[in-house]
């Protein structure tokens, strides 16, 4: 049974991605990009990694409210390339040794494969953590996640720096035009409950699949649903307590980090028996601004408009 | 086959035809959605190894699985940041053709062609 | 904490350091207002003194103690944890990393000036924020020793550098943007398909891990060549190089200063890490050919072009494209049986071609930036009377085309120099004629811009005035190219600090 799941999901997956590569117009190529988020989310449930599918199927809404966006838009910059045949062929044969050759090595690599699943549990307890994944996350590579959250934020001031001039600090356009019947029942009904879900993901993320990711995600979601029916207008990107709350996660993360110089002697080292309480704090903080910054990178540049 | 295998060999064709799509195609949407499409691809490839290095009574070693997670997140940043630049273009241009770009009908996308 | 702990060098907390403070400075800047500070460019001084200060320590401390610098993050040891680690060729890319940024931040303060609320506040906020970010993936990209953790630092110098070539808002700039960012993520994914490859052969992604456990066969040689692929569109080495010539011509001068100077380093210093620290076997002569070939390609080809440029900051980009093409002819030259590569002289040449091509590209943007703005446009034909209105611009110009050409005295002439000999002493004929064909055409561009530019103003032409401390800075960089070229023999000991088999005097 799980087999055949497994076969149909394999299968699907370059089905879609081919249809949605060749689609008719940019909506449907959109459509089926998302319906692929979906079947790829299944397959990390599959695949035994939980966290990684939550995080998929929240990114892929946020991806789709995205390029839906951009769908409308895309189509007047679409420049039509005449490459010669000779190219093109050259093209698609390296793309498939590409795929050949990776086909070879996924084949050929060793099973059980080499693992860090048991240095990683050994030292769970230390953490007070149960969650092996926040532990990579938070502690052994912490300073990924710490730099990540800075490339989040140098996106969105690229994506800011993109605005006309003297537009940059206004409030940027709402998302979605016009907002039609069913999306503001939407709105107001989906945000509690994607709320109280996003709360309960960032607390069980310690122990149980979940953590900031995936609550800052679904957060940033509601929000964009919540002005997409136009119950709330954009905020305008100068104010001082959006930029506190942009800044604040990776201010906290920095500093936790740099109160480890101190006690225990390392950057991002947490104290003895205060571990946790330092990660919960962290993800708490990086929530809000990963929240905030995802949500603000969708909505684009300050447009210097007012929407009513 | 295996599970595992059987997500590898998804995995090879997703990162095939992502590449092809990235480098053949002209409207720069599908080109961004094709680089996802790698990108899926090579987190899928991720997400295999991690399955077989499941051990000490996880379901997968977190390590490749973490990577992931960080992957997912900047793939969607990179995204954003392309999506921001097509829009900008798109009103530019639009400036610059005298056409108001908002207001433009979203389904009035005429077909490209791409091939 | 873990098992064999990685030991920490006294000392090591620099490098943690040398990568986060640039990301203070520029998490500051969104929130000035509420720090009490008005201007970007102020933030952006501050960090730069301190951040200055931390990559001259770390500096003092390799060559202090002859050692590499090495730090575990929250005191966890590879591979779980994740480690920085600073050898000598790794401290001088800081030190060049530091004094270009330096130098270009005192070049661009006037220019990018406004408060962030002011007219033009948009693009000197986009400016400071997006040059520290920058510089912190530059520092990463030199002292990580994760593979997945120099990714994040390809992602940070992408998502920092891709914006700055826009931030002049025109069509033609968001056109080279978007091609640039094509390629760029096209590389990193790439890049993290080897990743990939790699963590499921070897359970790990430590560099001095995999040294250790790395075998020759086919899975671990393709992940290998992927990431090299990659890292290679990023670096534009030819034929991968066409976003690179819109995108740094486009940019504002400081802007293409750091771009042509740094950026396209960070992923070739990542290329030497993989070739020299991770790729199993002995040698790859093939492998070293092919990418050899690609660079003698690189430098012929995009040499003729820039010659043929309309444009002078045009000209400038192709000819970082030609110039990235002779850190390419390294990987054939540093082939010698029995020596590790460290101590040939193809090493210390390659590595020396490096640092002076970037101090002298960023000196020429920055001189072509004051050119244009004196004269008002950037046409090379239409240079004359250049040498009136901007005297110490054309003199930096031409101190840093030495070194381009590879005349003496400048580091461009060490560096060429030392690649010919390794060229000619290994047999590699071809090399030593594409070096010297190479250093004929820099000059027959270089001059043909002095050439018009010395040429008496025509009549009734109307200049502007640029800030004399500009000047200075597009001079300073001048002539620290230059002085690299008098002192030739100390980077050999110090190119090999931290690396296996290399006794120190």
């Amino acid at each position: 049974m799980n087999a055949t799941l497994d076969a149909v999901l394999a299968l699907m997956l370059p089905v879609m991605a081919l249809f949605s590569l060749n689609a008719r117009d940019e909506r449907s190529a959109v459509i089926g990009f998302m319906a692929l988020g979906l079947l790829l989310a299944l397959a990390w449930v599959r695949l035994g990694a939980v966290d990684v599918a939550l995080t998929e199927a929240a990114i892929g809404a946020l991806t789709g409210v995205l390029l839906l966006g951009a769908a409308s838009a895309a189509v007047s910059v679409a420049v039509p390339r005449t490459g010669s045949p000779l190219l093109r062929g050259l093209l698609a044969l390296a793309a498939a040794l590409v795929a050949a050759g990776v086909a070879v090595i996924v084949a050929g690599a060793p099973d059980p494969a080499p693992s860090l699943a048991a240095a990683a549990v050994a030292h769970l307890g230390a953490l007070e953590l149960g969650n092996p994944v926040t532990a990579v996350l938070l502690a052994y590579r912490a300073l990924d996640t710490l730099l990540e959250t800075v490339v989040v934020l140098l996106a969105l001031i690229g994506v800011w720096s993109l605005a006309g001039e003297g537009e940059w600090r206004g409030a940027p356009a709402a998302p979605g035009g016009t907002a039609s019947r069913p999306v503001v029942l939407l709105a107001r009904l989906l945000p509690p409950v994607g709320l109280v879900v996003a709360v309960h993901l960032l607390w069980v993320g310690a122990d149980a699949p979940g953590g900031k990711f995936q609550a800052a995600t679904l957060i940033a979601a509601m929000w964009l649903l919540v002005l997409m029916a136009g119950l709330r207008a954009p905020p305008e990107l100068g104010g001082a307590r959006l930029r506190g709350l942009i800044a604040a996660g990776p201010a906290v993360f920095i500093a936790i980090g740099l109160a480890g110089f101190l006690v225990p002697g390392q950057f991002l080292a947490y104290p003895e028996g205060w571990a946790k309480a330092a990660i919960i704090v962290i993800e708490v903080a990086l929530t809000a601004s990963l929240a905030a910054m995802l949500a603000l990178i969708v909505l684009g540049p300050g447009t210097g408009e007012r929407r009513t | 086959m295996s599970g595992p295998l059987l997500y590898g060999l998804a995995a090879a064709a997703l990162i095939g035809l992502g590449l092809h799509g990235v480098l053949a195609h002209a409207a720069p949407l599908r080109r961004v959605l094709a680089f996802n499409l790698v990108g899926a691809g090579v987190f899928l490839l991720f997400g295999v190894g991690a399955r077989r290095g499941a051990a000490a009574g996880l379901p997968g070693d977190p390590v490749p699985q973490a990577l992931v997670i960080t992957g997912i997140v900047v793939a969607f940043a990179a995204t954003a940041l392309a999506m921001a630049l097509i829009r900008r273009l798109a009103i530019l241009r639009a400036a610059a053709a005298g056409t108001p770009e908002e207001g433009a009908a979203p389904a009035a996308a005429p077909p490209r062609e791409t091939r | 904490m873990v098992g064999d702990a990685l030991a920490s060098s006294p000392g090591g907390y620099l490098l943690v350091l040398a990568v986060l403070v640039p990301v203070i400075g520029m998490l500051a800047m969104p929130v000035m207002g509420l720090l009490r500070v008005r201007h970007a460019a102020s933030l952006a001084f501050a960090t730069i003194a301190v951040g200055v200060a931390v990559v001259g320590a770390v500096g003092w401390r390799v060559v202090g103690s002859g050692e590499a610098l090495v730090y575990g993050i929250g005191g966890w040891s590879p591979p779980l944890g994740l480690a920085l680690r600073a050898d000598g060729l790794s401290a001088v890319m800081m030190a060049m990393a530091a004094l270009v940024i330096a130098l270009v931040a005192l070049y661009a303060r006037p220019q990018f000036a406004a408060a962030e609320t002011a007219p033009g506040g948009r693009r000197a906020f986009g400016f400071w924020a997006l040059l520290m970010g920058l510089w912190s993936a530059l520092n990463l990209a030199f002292v990580g020793e994760d593979l997945f953790n120099l990714f994040v630092a390809l992602e940070l110098l992408t998502f920092a550098a891709v914006p700055l070539v826009c931030l002049d808002g025109t069509a033609a700039t968001l056109e080279a943007a978007l091609r640039y960012l094509v390629f760029a993520l096209v590389g990193s994914v790439l890049y993290l398909l080897g990743v990939a490859v790699l963590y499921a052969r070897y359970g790990t992604l430590d560099i001095g891990l995999l040294h250790e456990l790395a075998y020759p066969d086919f899975a671990t040689h393709a992940a290998i060549a992927l990431m090299i692929g990659g890292l290679m569109a990023k670096a534009a080495l030819f034929p991968l190089h066409l976003w690179l010539p819109p995108a740094h011509a486009g940019a504002p001068a400081p802007a293409s200063a750091v771009l042509s100077a740094l950026v396209v380093k960070a992923p070739f210093f990542i290329i030497v890490r993989l070739w020299f620290d991770v790729l199993p076997g002995a040698s790859h002569e093939a492998a070293a050919r092919a990418l050899a070939m690609l660079g003698a390609a690189a430098i012929l080809v995009c040499s003729v072009v820039a010659l043929r440029q309309a444009r002078l900051k045009l000209m400038i980009a192709y000819s970082t494209v030609a110039q990235v093409g002779y850190l390419f002819l390294m990987f054939q030259l540093t082939i010698e049986p029995g020596v590790p590569a460290w101590a040939t002289i193809g090493w210390t040449g390659g590595m020396l071609q490096l640092v002076s091509h970037a101090l002298a590209k960023a000196a020429m943007f920055l001189a072509a930036g004051l050119i244009a703005e004196a004269l008002g446009h950037d046409r090379i034909d239409e240079l004359a009377g250049a040498g009136r209105a901007v005297p110490v611009s054309l003199f930096a110009f031409g101190l840093a085309g030495l070194s381009l050409m590879g005349l003496p005295p400048s580091g461009g002439f060490i560096a060429k120099l030392l690649l010919l000999s390794a060229a000619t002493l290994s047999g590699a004929w071809w090399i030593a004629v594409v070096i010297s064909v190479g250093g004929l055409l820099a000059a027959a561009y270089v001059t043909r811009v002095l050439k018009r530019a010395m040429a008496p103003p025509p009549e009734g032409i109307v200049t502007s005035p640029v800030a004399r401390s500009r000047e200075l800075a597009a001079l300073a960089l001048a002539l620290c190219a230059v002085a690299l070229g008098l002192v030739p023999l100390q980077p050999f000991d110090l190119l090999a600090i931290g690396r296996a088999g290399v006794a120190l005097p």
